[in-house]
């Protein structure tokens, strides 16, 4: 009877852990697909943005990015050099040249049309042009006057006639050109030769940096005395650095607006810097204050005790020992500054000696707004180096922003 | 070159400046407060008590001189600035709410805020959820916490290129270089030009921000959920319970509190949000938002302060129950202490 009732209760055991481990291989799989298919998403708008902008720009304007590695397609039209650049030899008239720009890498598939006879037997495709198919690369075309024209596949051409050729413009015809896969850089020549993108990064930088410095600096010192000393009105003044963190930006704009231009610090670096130490400076103090308050109390009794004075366990012994809290904000103060458009928008200027790279993006959206190869290109540049910053301190922006929001979570 | 010689030069200058205030200011304190002999040269009359009463405030007026110029005063400004006219000269007491609320644009902008308010702090929270949950399970869960926290880093006008290459629309027929419609026109749809689609060009512009959130959610729910003791979660298990219910019933149940400080302060951010609208729309197609708006009647016409006070104000009034929240939070926390 026992050993009975332990078979089957060792069956029924089998049987439940056989189904417990199939949920769990369905599980196990639902979930890392899931989550595979949720990482694709979101990094394959990045991903296409850069492939873009390391493409040849024809080819940027007529495929889609996912087609990079493939020969791709188009037609367009050709149009052989003005009458004017005609040479006689032997009683022949010729006209030669080529239908692509120099360096270009497209060759051409087949042609037809235009000017040139047309067989009108072939079926043409949606938006094709009638007669491209009917000649390839390389074939002698006899033209009705009696004149020939051959085009090779890299689109020199060579039109010859008996008679003097006396048209306006150049002749034209129609042709089914492939480009093959090809990266470059010529994107980011464009915009750093015509568009002076590259301007734009350095007065970035030039925001950037005194603006995370001196927000830190100045936190550092009130954050300490939040924690550490005792003053009258401490945690009221501390309720309102905390309530200020929120306060929205809009709020604060239009004041500030009249107010430079009153005491003349609009459009220039120095009142940027100064705005965006102001704006940073809650959240600052707020984050130094939660790690400074961690520190030991018997740190700074002891420290006391030996005489020290404030100011001095504060230089010597607090700011030290503060070092990955104050990397914790100025990677938020940095990543914040550089992304900024508002503030830009409203305290600088948009002269090539201040325009910054959010704004000039956003003016490129505006004025270039067809122009893919200009507008990857530029977001790139734009966000570089917050993306390499962002991956190489992850672990103290990750560490500010649990400071900032959970405390003690 | 010679801006960077000048920006070089502006933080040598500013950080000195600070420098000196600091140090200059302490030592300056010694030196006027310093101890001093009693007449008989035995007793040592101490003035720290004097020192350190005035030494406190000399570490924190800098920050709230900063506060109250930068902060403080503009938004008291602010409000008083919505009870006047463009130049802000004249009063004209409630005119601009007036204005307001028989204003097409104002009413469409306060409807497409609630609608970005009702959907991007929800749907960022709870993918931020669901990844958190998912990545945890993973041996390479840091690595896609990585790649999905990465838009964290990107400004919203970038993240605005970005997408609007992935909007892109061509006319039926030509190859389509958004993948998007390369996506639609590949399952035999027809291209659209989904940024000037009213009402559903909204739903496109909030992806961009949940794109950009969702990674700062589950880094917080990550964290807080690695504070739930595992022996409730192994309890529960043995109780029989699934891990849907697991899910619900005790994780959710566990980090309320950070699901609400995710929460507000994607609310806030939807509420700030400028960049995206500006740069994707600029207000067309019926896109406009709060503080696109405020932003445009800033420079209007050469700029209208009072509309722009006003409608930053509305955009204040909004922040102010997650402000009096985020409040009594740090209170109950300090309580803790």
């Amino acid at each position: 009877m026992t050993t009975k009732a332990q078979t089957m209760a060792g069956a029924a055991d089998k049987a439940a852990s056989g189904t417990s481990s199939f949920n769990l291989s369905l599980g196990w799989w639902i979930t890392r697909i899931s989550l595979a298919l949720i990482v694709i998403a979101w990094t394959i708008p990045t991903f296409g943005l850069f492939i873009s902008s390391l493409r040849d720009k024809d080819q940027l304007a007529i495929t889609g990015w996912w087609t990079a590695l493939q020969t791709s397609v188009g037609t367009e039209q050709g149009r052989t050099g003005e009458a004017d650049a005609q040479v006689e030899t032997n009683g022949q008239y010729v006209l030669t040249g080529s239908i692509f720009g120099e360096g270009s890498t497209k060759s051409i598939r087949t042609y037809g049309g235009g000017f040139l006879p047309s067989s009108g037997t072939v079926e043409y495709g949606q938006g094709e042009q009638p007669g491209i198919r009917d000649y390839a690369p390389g074939e002698l075309v006899t033209l009705e006057d009696g004149s020939t024209f051959v085009l090779e596949s890299n689109g020199t051409y060579t039109y010859t006639s008996p008679t003097p050729f006396d048209f306006d413009r150049g002749r034209r015809f129609f042709m089914e050109t492939q480009i093959p896969p090809t990266f470059t850089l010529a994107n980011y020549q464009e915009i750093f030769r015509a568009e002076s993108v590259d301007q734009s990064f350095i007065n970035t930088f030039t925001v950037v940096i005194p603006a995370t410095i001196i927000p830190i600096a100045i936190a550092a010192f009130a954050s300490y005395a939040f924690t550490w000393m005792e003053f009258p009105g401490r945690r009221f003044l501390f309720y309102i650095v905390v309530a200020l963190i929120v306060v929205p930006l809009q709020m604060a704009l239009i004041p500030l607006l009249r107010l430079y231009n009153t005491v003349g610090l609009s459009k220039g670096y120095p009142g940027i810097w100064l705005a965006h130490t102001g704006f940073g400076l809650p959240l600052a103090i707020y984050l130094l204050r939660n790690y400074i308050g961690s520190l030991p109390r018997e740190l700074i009794e002891s420290a006391k005790i030996d005489g020290a004075s404030h100011f001095q366990i504060f230089t010597r012994l607090v700011l030290p020992l503060s070092v990955p809290a104050l990397a914790s904000f100025a990677i938020f103060q940095f990543l914040w500054v550089w992304n900024d458009l508002l503030v830009a928008l409203v305290f600088l200027g948009k002269t090539p000696d201040q325009i910054v790279l959010t704004s000039k993006l956003r003016e490129l959206l505006g004025s270039r707004a067809d122009n893919w190869e200009i507008l990857t290109s530029s977001a790139f540049v734009s966000i570089i180096v917050p993306v390499l910053v962002f991956f190489a301190l992850q672990r103290y922006f990750v560490r500010g922003l649990l400071a900032g929001s959970v405390k003690g979570g | 070159m010679q801006q960077i010689l000048s920006g070089v030069y502006a933080i040598i200058i500013g950080v000195g400046a600070m420098v000196l205030f600091y140090f200059g200011t302490n030592w300056v304190l010694d030196k006027a407060f310093a101890d001093e002999m009693t007449a008989d040269r035995r007793m040592i009359k101490s003035r720290e008590k004097i020192r350190e009463s005035i030494r406190p405030w000399i570490f924190v007026l800098p920050a709230l001189l900063l506060l109250l110029l930068y902060l403080v005063y503009p938004a008291i400004q602010t409000f008083i600035l919505s009870f006047f006219n463009a130049t802000g000269n004249e009063f004209v007491g409630l005119h601009n709410y007036e204005w307001a609320i028989n204003d097409g644009e104002f009413l469409q902008s306060i409807g497409n805020n609630i609608l970005w308010l009702l959907i991007v702090p929800f749907v960022s929270t709870a993918l931020g959820l669901v990844i958190a949950v998912l990545a945890d399970r993973v041996r390479w869960g840091t690595l896609a916490k990585s790649m999905i926290f990465m838009p964290m880093a990107i400004s919203f006008v970038g993240a605005s290129v970005i997408w609007k290459f992935i909007y892109d629309y061509r006319p039926e027929g030509q190859a389509q270089i958004g993948v998007l419609n390369a996506l639609v026109t590949s399952l035999g749809g027809q291209p659209q030009a989904w940024l000037t689609i009213p009402f559903w060009n909204n739903i496109f512009l909030m992806i961009i921000l949940i794109w950009i959130q969702t990674g700062f959610a589950m880094v917080l729910m990550s964290a807080a959920l690695r504070g739930v003791p595992e022996e409730t979660l192994e309890a529960a298990r043995i109780d029989g319970a699934n891990e849907v219910q697991i899910f619900f019933n005790i994780m959710i149940p566990q980090i309320i509190g950070t699901i609400l400080v995710v929460w507000t302060t994607i609310t806030i951010v939807v509420l700030k949000v400028f960049d995206i609208v500006l740069a994707m729309t600029n207000g067309q197609w019926d896109t406009e938002v709060l503080a696109n708006l405020m932003y445009d009647w800033m420079f209007r016409g050469g700029g209208d302060f009072g509309r722009g006070s006003m409608l930053a104000t509305v955009i204040m009034i909004a922040v102010i129950p997650i402000m009096i929240w985020n409040i009594r939070r740090f209170r109950a926390e300090e309580a803790q202490r």
